[in-house]
Parts: structure tokens; sequence; C-alpha cells
């Protein structure tokens, strides 16, 4: 494996395999956060196309300050903003979408009982050898591609590619806040959909 | 004998499933962490739950991160040769 100053060293000189493992390692996700702030996949494309051009017409000037995937992913929500704004969006964050409650309100006892808010129906761990099967596991995909593009872009970089929280913010320019809402919302969808799917079977 | 007074409110189910990201990510102020601990202690069902809660991130954990179309691939070698091209 090399390391992030060899890849950009390596880059700076032209080397095609260098810039073949960047594509492999960030585009699909460069493709999936251009999604958060325009209207459609064709568009996002577009935009993650245009931020390895940036970056190669840049990478002279990258000092090593962020780390490379920090200052690939700034440039990227820099250029996907300004079409987002361009296309006529509201930037995602200043609009999150209206609460949902991460648990349906009726697995609660209702405020006439004794123990109003408690569980009604509580909740059972889930069986650890169903857990990692091929088909639970397309359970969480469908329910993760389901998702608002926000909320979906951060389960991918936080449970999926396992970046820190930390590496999110600064990626995504979120506030740690807002992250952590779009994590739990996001969270509490997958594991409401696994809850379902392995009562149900 | 009687019970000591409990010096805060307890927290309802339906509020502690709403801060289970928050306690996970170490970001709950420290009187409601306390309170958090205090009411997973005593209840089996809000135990179930961050247990469902760790297991999906656990689970998540394991899918293949998405990968880079074979079309999308050929597409940014191009440019990539076409940068490596130009004049400058």
């Amino acid at each position: 494996m090399q390391s992030e100053a060899q890849l950009v060293a390596a880059l700076r000189a032209g080397d095609q395999e260098a810039f073949r493992k960047l594509i492999e390692m960030y585009h699909a996700m460069l493709v999936r956060v251009a999604r958060m702030y325009v209207s459609n996949q064709a568009t996002a494309e577009d935009v993650a196309a245009e931020t390895w051009l940036a970056v190669l017409e840049g990478i002279d000037r990258f000092e090593g300050r962020s780390s490379l995937k920090t200052w690939l992913f700034r440039i990227l929500t820099n250029r996907a903003k300004t079409r987002g704004i361009r296309e006529g969006r509201s930037l995602p964050f200043s609009a999150l979408e209206p609460d949902e409650p991460a648990v349906d309100a009726d697995r609660f006892h209702g405020a006439d009982h004794n123990w109003p808010g408690h569980w009604a129906a509580a909740p059972a761990g889930f069986p650890e050898e169903r857990l990692l099967a091929a088909e639970t596991r397309d359970v969480i995909e469908r329910t993760i591609a389901a998702l608002p593009p926000t909320q979906r872009a951060v389960i991918s970089l936080r449970d999926v590619e396992g970046w820190s929280a930390e590496e999110v913010c600064n990626a995504l320019t979120l506030t740690e806040t807002n992250q952590r809402v779009l994590l739990h919302r996001a969270r509490s969808a997958v594991r409401a959909a696994l809850e379902q799917y392995l009562e149900e079977s | 004998m009687t019970q000591p007074p409990n010096t805060y409110e307890e927290l309802s189910c339906q509020e502690l499933v709403e801060l289970v990201t928050d306690y996970l990510e170490g970001a709950l102020p420290g009187e409601l962490h306390e309170r958090f601990d205090e009411h997973i202690a005593h209840c089996s069902g809000c135990q179930g739950y961050l247990a469902q809660m760790r297991a999906t991130i656990r689970a998540t954990g394991t899918l293949t991160p998405e990968s880079l179309s074979p079309d999308a691939e050929s597409a940014l070698l191009e440019a990539f040769r076409g940068w490596r091209r130009s004049p400058d």
C-alpha cells in the first residue's frame, strides 16, 4: 500500500497507475456525495469528473496541510454546491427534512398508561447468525439506497467506508451536530428495516 | 424504607431511542449521559434496542463499498491522458 505522499508524487509525475488507484478508492463516493447537492445522477457524475480534472490541475499546489482525501472532497463539495445553486436547489442542510421518530410511536405506551413513553413491545437482540447472511445485507443495501441523499452519503462514509466523524464533517463541510442528526436518522432507518425483516421471516 | 428522591427526571424509552447515536458518538453532555446509563441499567427493552443498534452498525460495516464502473473508469483514464498531454 502506497502512502498518500507517494501517491501525490506519482500523480505529479503523470503516473496513470496512481490515478487509477485514486479513482478506484474515491470516485464512487464522490458521485454519492455530489448527489447530496445536485438533482440527478448524471449531474453528480459530471461534477465528480470535473473534480478529478481540478485535482490534476491543482496537484502541484497541494501542500499536504489537509489529507488528500479531505482536499479532494472539499473540491467536490464546493463544485457540487455551486452546481446545485445554479440548478435552483436549496442547500441540503439549511433545510433538514422534518423529524421522523427513530422508532414508531405505537411501539411505546401512550400518555394514558402508567408508564407513558415506555416500551409496549420491547425490542430483543438480533440473531447473530442471520445478521451477516447475504439476504440481510441486501436488506441493508436497499434501505440505504432508498434514504435521502444526505443521509445516504453520511451513513456510507461513516459505517460502510469507516471514516471518522471528523473526516466526514471536514469533507462535507457539515457541523458536528448536523453530521450526527443525519447519521442518527440513517442508522435508525436501517435498524427499523432489519428488525422488521428479521421478525417477519 | 423510603427511596432517596430522584435528583433528576427519568428518561422515557421513547426519549432514549433518540439519544442513542449521540450516546454512541460520545456526544451526550455529562448529566444526560448519566441519565442514559441509569435508564439502560434497569430497562431490558432499551438494552435490546442498544444491542440492535450496535448490531446494525456492525452489519452495515460488512457491506462492500460501492465500486467504480468500467465505463466511468475508462472515461476518467481518458481524461487523465488528455491532461498529461496538455502542454503546461
